[in-house]
């Protein structure tokens, strides 16, 4: 009999959670799920006159995303292009990842320690840059960093450098961009999960003479944990189909994903193959954050 | 504060504003509309004009073609014109019976993409050329080499604005093939000589009117009216008219089919084929519009502006881009892709 | 907490200098932002003197106040929107225990991350177009359900990572006290969680104030943005203008917060 309730209370539990959740979950499929199945769709059609689709299906969208043919022989060969493109978004967005980590993690935790009512200014202090959009703070960015900006010439100016620093339009220049921009969605996850340690602990290891990086590495890391994978997701994912910050500060020289699709919607005129390579793009953030968490509710209690 | 009150109080109303009596409703590229015009425009007619900005002709085509947006005039480059007609999103608004019809200028009313002017209007017309910084380079800037082989003086200082039909259509005439042409060995001389140049390039990137003002880039394909604002802040910026090619291009006002607004549309329609209004709309974004008459008007540095006026022995390089073929539009996204790869 | 300052285990050596670079860094674009906007020139990258030419030019664009005072009204409309429902699914998919479908749940939150804004934004213009057509509404509501569903992992994220190991000893002792669910919820869960919440809500804020792409597509006539004004400049010449309007707004963002932490202040 007792299992019987038990079911029941599990039933229950379940029926709360995925009421908890349709809110949420409503939300996003009139807002974002739900349209996206229209570009699924358009994956398997034709391209249009022009713009948009012919309702033809077709499979060329897909399978232009790893072969193309050579527009001179007709031979059909590797999309290179594609899969350097793709090689490049991957490599600066973990790149992206690692720095906003480098100098989120000891901002949270700077902020985190702070007295108790002097943390949400710090907090806010973080989040003042961010009230401008994203525009203006790139091309204040690229004030700093050109050839005639600020850092340019203060370097000159103290005579360290004579000829000033090629860094507008190099995919430095795009890194430097997109830490800024991520930095504060790396902070307050990390934020979130520090401000709720219990830094008694700390103290409880040092007295025990536990060296500091044990401390770290047994202690801080495993509270803090899902403060980084909250935060590398948030900030890796979106830097892979970034577009301002390429298009403003790389110079437009070399593409990433997010510029190559939507160089298919627009002047490529080629939806099919963009709606393909965003769906390619979403079965594998999608498989890796499945995979994630798999692996984080194998690794024990989930809270 | 009242002011902020008062604009509270429009967003408000927004939304039922757009079917509202004396509204019209301009889909226009950003920076491009002079507000002077604007103001003169609702004083006379008594008309509540709202714009709203788009920064490329394809989202603005996209968002048309997908319905429900509310707007009453578009204003496409003429390569688009045929496009939209083709799609029937444009009306015939009676254009040539208008009061100012007159006043187009005779070389811009029998136009290819448009003939005898059933839909649209001129708004701004112009050419893309090169546009190169003389201390840094002081050869012949007539010519496409500036960016498809690059002078010694201008390695690493070269931008090429990421527009790819005038860019390929440049570069197709450079090796002296046809724009939008599907012949295969000029595609490649084309591909290949674009493929030699652009590790001579620094960038692909807009914003040049800044960007040499302020001596970051030294010569790149421009535009001449935002190569004329450069020359304003920066008199060692001149602009050139490459003689293998250069494109030219307009901006057409038109109403759309849809359009909530018909009679409103028509009136400012009519109003900018006024040679003064012509003159506002190019004092503002400093081309040239079309309008014969309107010269009196214009500002007094653009009359003579050697960005503005071609010269005579250059006009006939000059090329208008029209919309290419679907097979030519997939050769030039295949090189463009691998250009920026 | 530890407080006893003279035992710094909280300070890890490096990390103050470390953070405040990073301070330093954030607000150096945003002191040029400030400077320029009181530029006399035509366009923003050259120095024309000082001026309040920008503002007074700013002053009379109902276009640009329009735009500012409307993405404000979207982005707080969306992040109040994405942090309620964010906050309930946060509370559904953690410390609860597994239950079937929750990597579903977790998933489909996070979705909007996954795609790059134009694809959605394509999608969205031509679902919504075909309401716009079919229900003649054009109003601000598609603009705030497109933010809104596009904030939500960003507010659901740091929230989750805030309950993630939450001690439940404080609510069970509540409701052993026989507190209502709701009283348990009200008087404990929430002010644990406040930080989480409070991180979201102000990341979902700034997220939505951002967005570009998906703007421009979903706009109707006269629904600009900030951001979507400034995209229509980026291909001739961005003004400083919009560096003026950026710096009326940082001054009356700080300002606000001042009066804020005084008013918070006096109340302790």
């Amino acid at each position: 009999m007792a299992s019987q309730a038990e079911e029941i209370a599990e039933a229950a539990r379940v029926r709360r959670n995925w009421l908890l959740s349709a809110p949420a979950l409503t939300v996003l499929a009139l807002g974002a799920l739900g349209p996206l199945m229209v570009v699924l769709i358009y994956s398997f059609l034709e391209p249009g006159d022009y713009s948009g689709v012919r309702w033809n299906f077709s499979l060329d969208g897909w399978f232009q995303i790893f072969f193309q043919r050579d527009i001179f022989d007709d031979t059909v060969g590797l999309a290179d292009a594609h899969l350097r493109i793709f090689w490049r978004s991957v490599k600066l967005s973990l790149l992206t990842t690692l720095t906003t980590f480098v100098f989120g993690f000891p901002t949270a935790w700077f902020i985190a320690t702070q007295p108790r009512g002097r943390r949400a200014l710090w907090l806010f202090l973080i989040t003042i840059p961010f009230w401008t959009n994203l525009l203006i703070r790139t091309f204040a960015i690229m004030e700093v960093i050109r050839n005639q900006g600020l850092l340019n010439s203060a370097l000159m100016a103290l005579g360290l450098i004579e000829q000033p620093l090629q860094i507008m339009y190099t995919d430095t220049a795009v890194l430097i961009g997109m830490t800024y921009v991520y930095l504060p969605l790396m902070v307050l996850p990390l934020y979130a999960s520090i401000d709720r340690f219990d830094f008694t602990l700390i103290e409880a290891a040092y007295d025990l003479y536990a060296s500091r990086w044990r401390v770290l590495r047994r202690i801080v890391l495993p509270i803090v944990k899902p403060g980084i994978i909250a935060g590398s997701i948030l900030v890796f994912v979106p830097s892979l189909g970034a577009y301002v910050t390429p298009r403003v500060l790389g110079g437009g020289k070399n593409m990433m994903i997010g510029n190559f699709i939507d160089l298919q919607f627009g002047q490529g005129r080629n939806w099919p193959l963009g709606s393909a390579l965003s769906m390619l793009l979403l079965l594998i953030v999608g498989a890796a954050l499945l995979a994630y968490v798999r692996v984080s509710n194998r690794e024990g209690p989930h809270g | 504060m009242k002011k902020l009150i008062q604009t509270t109080a429009i967003l408000a109303l927004m939304g039922s504003a757009a079917a509202a009596d004396g509204a019209l409703n301009i889909y226009n590229w950003g920076n491009y509309t002079n507000p002077d015009l604007i103001k003169k425009f609702e004083d006379t007619y008594n008309v509540k004009v709202t714009i709203t900005d788009y920064d490329s002709n394809t989202t603005a085509l996209t968002k048309i073609e997908a319905g429900g947006h509310g707007f009453d005039i578009v204003v496409p480059t003429h390569s688009y014109i045929p496009i939209y007609v083709e799609k029937g999103l444009l009306m015939k608004a009676g254009i040539p019976e208008m009061e100012n019809y007159k006043n187009i200028a005779p070389e811009w009313k029998d136009v290819v993409w448009d003939p005898a002017r059933e839909y649209s209007v001129p708004w701004q017309w112009g050419t893309t050329g090169v546009a190169v910084n003389t201390t840094v380079y002081k050869g012949d800037v007539n010519t496409a080499a500036i960016f498809m082989d690059p002078p010694e003086e201008l390695i690493g200082k070269v931008n090429v604005v990421p527009e790819m039909q005038d860019v390929m259509s440049m570069a197709l005439m450079y090796v002296g093939g046809e724009p939008c042409t599907t012949d295969k060995a000029k595609l490649k001389e084309a591909r290949d000589a674009l493929l030699a140049a652009k590790p001579k390039w620094m960038s692909m990137d807009y914003g040049m009117t800044e960007k040499m003002s302020n001596n970051d880039v030294m010569a790149s394909v421009n535009w001449n009216g935002s190569t004329f604002r450069i020359r304003k802040n920066n008199p060692d910026v001149v602009y050139g008219y490459p003689k293998e090619g250069y494109v030219v291009w307009m901006d057409n006002a038109a109403i759309l089919k849809d359009a909530a607004n018909v009679d409103n549309a028509k009136l400012f329609i009519n109003f900018i084929m006024d040679p003064e209004n012509a003159a506002m709309i190019s004092s503002f974004a400093r081309y040239a519009n079309g309008i014969s008459g309107s010269e009196a008007y214009m500002p007094e540095d653009m009359k003579t502006a050697p960005e503005i006026v071609v010269p005579d022995e250059l006009k006939s390089a000059g090329r208008f881009n029209l919309s290419c073929s679907d097979e030519a539009q997939s050769y030039y996204t295949a090189i463009w892709t691998e250009l920026q790869k | 907490m530890a407080k006893r300052k003279d035992f710094s285990v909280t300070r890890l050596p490096g990390f103050a200098t470390i953070a405040l670079t990073a301070f330093v860094a954030l607000y150096l674009p945003i002191v040029t932002l400030v400077v320029y906007s009181f530029n006399g020139s035509e366009t923003v990258a050259i120095w024309g003197g000082f001026s309040l030419r920008w503002y007074g030019i700013a002053w009379d664009n109902t276009q640009v106040q329009e735009a500012t005072l409307r993405s404000l009204i979207i982005a707080a409309s969306a992040a109040g929107i994405a942090t309620t429902v964010a906050t309930m699914a946060a509370l559904a998919t953690t410390r609860t225990g597994r239950f079937k479908g929750e990597t579903l749940i977790y998933v489909m939150i996070n979705q909007p991350l996954m795609v790059p804004e134009i694809v959605t934004a394509v999608a969205l213009l031509i679902v919504f177009a075909a309401v716009k057509v079919a229900t003649g509404y054009t109003g601000l509501g598609y603009l705030i359900l497109a933010h809104a569903a596009f904030c939500i992992p960003f507010a659901y994220l740091p929230i989750r990572a805030r309950l993630e190991g939450m001690d439940l000893s404080l609510e069970i002792a509540a409701s052993d006290l026989y507190a209502t669910p709701w009283q348990t919820f009200r008087r404990v869960t929430l002010p644990l969680m406040m930080p989480g919440v409070i991180a979201g809500a102000m990341l979902a804020f700034v997220i939505s104030l951002d967005d570009v792409i998906i703007t421009e597509f979903v706009k109707s006539a006269g629904q600009d943005t900030l951001p979507t004004y400034m995209l229509g400049q980026l291909r001739r010449a961005v003004t400083p203008e919009v560096n003026a309007i950026s710096t009326a707004l940082l001054g009356l963002t700080v300002l606000m917060l001042t009066a804020f932490f005084i008013l918070t202040r006096t109340r302790d």
